[in-house]
Formats: structure tokens, sequence, C-alpha cells
């Protein structure tokens, strides 16, 4: 136990804004500020894999990293999509994971936002369409926000998740 | 090669590789001659009318290709892991393994034709209605029942489907139903050019793209001829080794996170985010991403950064030897981690287990040291094994590999040779190639056909997911069903990859 104070002591608070604000830095306090005044502390987001190569997901999971920080701004990721406010789609849409997400859609309550995470989920990106991939999310389930980028980063996924919110 | 009895051509390249065309006679008697060696199928695969096989032997890699009418003789009886490898590459290629009994689908879920060849000429195809059923291995017996999961995981992880039979909380059996992700990529590459092919094969797996990358260049460079120069062959090492580090950093937390400590997963977390802060900033992409190209590599060093990297890896060291002592003291997290998931070596052996997870299980092969290119081979790296095969023994690799990545890290450092990065990839002729790297995760494989004109002819990018995610089903049996959380991450096999 003694180790771990030690360590939570050593670590400090890394939640941004930083020591040294850079642009990025501020960019992310500014974001959060907007985030919270927007949603009063509840978003719940359901994230699904559509057919990502897994490197939107690396993106999506530095989101809970004590930088991003994005369950301090009361954004939580969810297991489901019954619970689920928004959903964060990943990947061209493969179509052996048509149903599973349009499945998840339906069973998302509404009013409900989706916001397509990355290049692939955007445009169809490298994969395209083709005998196993159905393209972009917006050929599959309707679309608000697209979050270009290959993989986009963090901040360019919370400022998506805003624009989403405020629209 | 002699002792195979068959005509094997050496192939051009950074690693020792041969080639052969044989009958479905030495096709039979290579595969009995490596199993007996103790040596390890690399990869299976086929193209219409051609079924292909890479063995990892001692003297380097051995590619066998066997034109084929009807069918090849299936290896499933020599190596167990060539069963889904058989079922898939007969989905995709029309070219059937003979003498197997598992002729379920795997990739295709119903949603295209059955009888399309996505490598063959055909058009795109308009959708089926998906398969309504898989016929799952039914476990019947008092009290036993089935737990559906997936494909959409609880959690921000990959699709697949398990088929979980239990009794109360004891798994009886798992089977695993993946393609979920199968997005047609070795279609894709069929065609274009090969400078083209490496945006295509850094995404293969997106945690793993920088061996990806690597593997792809290698497989290029052998079509071509290329030499990159020495000071490329070393960026690249940087790069692989700081992917190694990454992935690890992210398994080290998410599994402390599996068993309760939160702090585990904040802690590595944060690392892992300065890691790749760092990767942008000198490198201009968190991940890595389409920095290893063939002929060379598209960054380079300069001293600022040299140190900016050596700084971090001295904080990195220190913070990860605390984390680590955190880890080792702490009773409950090791209650968790001791004996779950064991794969004891002789099963290990047995049906393949590679990469981290089989070095875990005793199985001591790491392509570094056993087919090493430069600079790997200057390099005098330190292989960890140990024997327990349970996720403390996958955790502790992980710790092993991350002080044996930094070492080498500050060695690439101090003696990065100077010159230029990349070299101009000649025109390509008909011609084969292989690539082959040890990614985070396990020996990458890239196979790589090119026509006279020069273009890709066929690019098999091969995962070593495809050898471990059998294993996973052995070693969750007679576990809790809460451990498997646990004991899948703790091996951290792709999807994406083995989906293709």
């Amino acid at each position: 136990m003694w180790q771990i104070l030690k360590q939570i002591r050593r670590g400090g608070l890394p939640a941004e804004p930083a020591p040294q604000p850079d642009a990025e830095a501020a960019e992310v306090a500014r974001i959060q500020d907007d985030l919270r005044a927007i949603l009063g502390r509840a978003l719940t987001i359901r994230a699904v894999d559509a057919g990502s190569c897994n490197g939107c997901e690396l993106e999506l999971n530095a989101l809970s990293n004590p930088y991003y920080n994005i369950e301090g701004l009361g954004i939580k990721f969810t297991a489901s999509p019954r619970h689920a406010d928004l959903l964060l789609v990943t990947g061209p849409v493969t179509r052996n994971m048509e149903s599973a997400l349009k499945a998840a859609y339906e069973a998302t309550p509404d009013p409900k936002l989706v916001v397509a995470i990355g290049q692939c989920a955007c445009d169809g990106g490298v994969f395209g369409e083709s005998y196993a991939s159905c393209g972009k999310v917006a050929n599959v389930i309707p679309v608000d926000v697209l979050v270009p980028g290959c993989p986009p980063t963090p901040i360019e996924i919370l400022r998506g998740i805003l624009t989403a919110v405020a629209k | 090669m002699e002792r195979f009895r068959i005509e094997a051509q050496p192939l051009p390249g950074a690693v020792p590789a041969w080639t052969a065309e044989v009958d479905g006679g030495a096709w039979l008697r290579v595969a009995r001659a490596v199993r007996e060696e103790g040596a390890r199928l690399a990869a299976l695969w086929a193209a219409p009318g051609c079924a292909s096989v890479a063995y990892a032997v001692a003297e380097g890699l051995l590619w066998l290709r066997m034109p084929v009418e009807e069918g090849y003789p299936s290896l499933d009886e020599f190596f167990p892991a060539a069963e889904r490898m058989e079922r898939a590459a007969f989905e995709l290629s029309g070219v059937r393994a003979l003498g197997t009994h598992d002729r379920r689908p795997w990739l295709n879920h119903g949603n295209w034709p059955r009888d399309y060849v996505p490598l063959g000429a055909a058009p795109t195809p308009p959708r089926t209605a998906p398969e309504t059923e898989y016929p799952f291995v039914q476990v019947t017996g008092e009290g036993v029942h089935e737990i559906a999961v997936g494909p959409i995981h609880a959690g921000i992880i990959e699709p697949g489907h398990f088929r979980f039979s239990v009794v109360g909380e004891k798994v009886l059996r798992l089977e695993e139903r993946l393609g979920y992700v199968h997005k047609g990529i070795e279609r894709l590459f069929a065609g274009r050019a090969l400078a083209d092919g490496a945006r295509l094969a850094a995404r293969v797996s997106g945690d793993t793209t920088a061996a990806y990358a690597w593997a792809y260049a290698m497989a290029a460079e052998s079509v071509t001829g290329c030499q990159p120069p020495t000071r490329a062959l070393w960026l690249r090492a940087l790069l692989l080794e700081r992917e190694r580090i990454a992935n690890h950093l992210g398994d080290l937390g998410a599994l402390g996170n599996d068993a309760g400590l939160a702090i585990g997963l904040a802690q590595f977390m944060r690392l892992k985010e300065d890691w790749v802060r760092l990767h942008a900033r000198l490198f201009g992409h968190r991940y890595l991403m389409d920095k290893i190209v063939p002929g060379g590599v598209a960054v380079d060093l300069d001293d600022a950064g040299r140190a900016a990297l050596l700084d971090q890896c001295a904080a990195l060291e220190q913070e990860v030897g605390a984390l680590r002592t955190i880890y080792e003291e702490h009773a409950g997290l090791q209650d968790r981690f001791i004996g779950a998931g064991r794969v004891t070596p002789q099963l290990a052996a047995q049906l393949g287990l590679c990469g981290l997870a089989g070095r875990a299980s005793g199985q001591a092969w790491d392509a570094r040291c056993d087919q090493a290119s430069t600079p790997y081979d200057v390099l005098d790296i330190g292989m960890v094994t140990h024997r327990n095969g349970d996720v403390a023994a996958r955790v502790t690799v992980r710790f092993e590999e991350i002080a044996e990545s930094l070492r080498l890290l500050r060695q690439i450092c101090a003696h990065l040779p100077p010159g230029p990065v990349a070299a101009l990839l000649p025109a390509a002729g008909a011609g084969r190639g292989l690539g082959w790297i040890e990614g985070w995760r396990g020996p990458v494989l890239v196979a790589l056909e090119t026509g006279a004109d020069g273009t890709i002819v066929r690019c098999h990018c091969h995962d070593p997911s495809w050898q471990n995610w059998p294993v996973l089903q052995h070693a969750i049996m007679g576990n809790i069903v809460p451990d498997f959380p646990l004991i899948n991450k703790s091996f951290n096999l792709s999807y994406a990859g083995h989906d293709l």
C-alpha cells in the first residue's frame, strides 16, 4: 500500500491543463470546459468497432488516460447501447458487422447521436467498398459528425464529441 | 535444406529464406519432417490454383508452393493451427484442404455468395442474407449451459464472438468465431504497385503497424533486390522496439485493471501517453504509421531527438521498475495472475503457441534472435522466456521485454550509423519475396508475389494470432468465467490482423 501511495504521489495529477500550457493543452482545457457546460456531467458512449484495424481503438482508449481524463468530464463508456446517448463507430463497416451495428443503433434510445471516428468510418479509407466491406458508416446508419484522421488524435475525437452534443 | 529432399531456391532478402515448388508427396513429407524436428508452421495460405505454406526452420524460412487443381493435403494432423488457415484459404481462393474434418465457413458469415472466390477475377458480388446459425460444438450434460458473447464486446475492443459452455462458473469449453472484421485486404493488394501496398500493409493491424510495415518492406525489397541503407534498418528497429514498449505498457495497465487494480491502468496509460506523444513530436505520428516504407524509412533522428529518446528511456525505466514492484508485492493481484489461464510448455509446443505468449510457455522462439536481420544480428538480444505459462508469466515476460527493449533502444541510439535513410525501390519484375519480423505480439510474415509488370499478384499478411487464438480456447478450460477477460487480455490477440 505504501508503495502505491508513493507511486501516486510521484505520478502527481497529470490531468491537463499541463504545467506548461502549450496550444494543445489550452485546447484540451477549453474543450473540457465546453463539455462540462453542455453536458452537466452526463454523456454515455457506446463504442462500436465495425471493422477497424484497431488503430482508432488505441485513441479511444487513450481518452480514458489521466491526461484527457474523459471520465472526469462525466463522459462514460458503457457496455450496453441501451444505456448510451452516443455511438462512436470506427472502421469501414464490414458486411460481417453490418447487422450487429444496425442492432446496436436500434438498441440505442432516442434521441441518439452517432460520431464516425477515423478515415475509414468517414469515407471507407484504404479499404473502401468491396465484397467484404460496406465502406463508410453513413452507408449503414445515420451519422451526425465525422472525425477523419488515421487515427484521429484524442483531441480531435473530443472535439467531434463536443460538436455532436452542441448540435 | 537437403534433409527435406526438395529443390529449394534461395530467396534474396534480409532474412535467410528458400522457396520450392512441390507435389503432394513432398508437401506432406516436409510437413512431417518439420514437425518431427520441432520446427514451426509460420503460415498457410492459397491463391486460385496454388497452395502455399511457410515454415520457420533452423536455417531460416522455407516457403513451399504446390500447384493445385482439386485440393491439397491438409496439414492439421501435423500442425493443429493449420485448420483455420485452411478454412480461410478455401474461402478466399477456392482451393480446398483434403482430409480435414472441419468444413464450416470461417470468414464468410453468409454475407457474400458461398461460391464467390475473392481472389479470383469475378466482380464484386451482391450482398446475400447472413447465416442464421453457426454450428458451434455443443457440450451436453447436467447443468451445462452456454454463454454467448459478442460480436460487439463490452469494452473498447475489436469484435468477435465467444461461445462458452459452462457449469456454474466453470468454463468447460470455449469456441471462438472470428472473421467479423474481414475487410477483404488480400483482394485489395492485387494489382497494386509495390509502393502502394505499403499503406495497406501498415493498416492490417493498427497496434502492430511498424512490424507489418517492416515485414512488407522487407518482402518488397526481397522482390526487387533493393538494399535499404544501414541507417534505415537501425531506425526501423528503433521504431519496432518503441512499438513493442507502447503495447506492453498498455497491456500491463489493462491487466492490472482487469484484476481490480485500477491504479495500474491509470499509471501505465500515463506512461504510454508520454511515450506516444514523443512519437508524434519526433516522427509525426503517435503510432508510427507509414514511417517504415519500402526502401527505407520516412523519418530521421537528429541529436536533439536522440537525447529526448534517451531521457525518456531513463525516465520510463525508473517508473516501470516502481510499478513492477507494486505489481509483484500486491497479494490480491498476484492471486488473480498466478495459475490463471495456464498453457503448459508441452501443450504450447503441440499447438504451436508463438510470440510473447509462446515465450511465457517455454517456447524459446523470437525472430529477432532466430532469423536475425540487421541490426538485430549485432545487438545481441536477450530472449525473455518463462515456463509457467499462466497470466503471471505473460505479465513477467512483458515487464522483462520492456527492460530488454529499453536496452536495445539505448544501443541503437549509441551506435546509429550515419548516412541516408532511404534507397530508391527499383522497378520490379515477376518475383517472390518474404518478410519476417518479430512484432510485439509475435512473428509477422508477409509473402509477396509480383507479376511481369511489377504489380502485386498476391500478398499474404500473416498475424501470429492465427496460431494463438486456438490456444486461448485451451487456456480458459477449467477456469471461471470472470477470469476470462484477464486471461484473454494476457494474450491480447489481434482480430483485425487475423480476419484481414
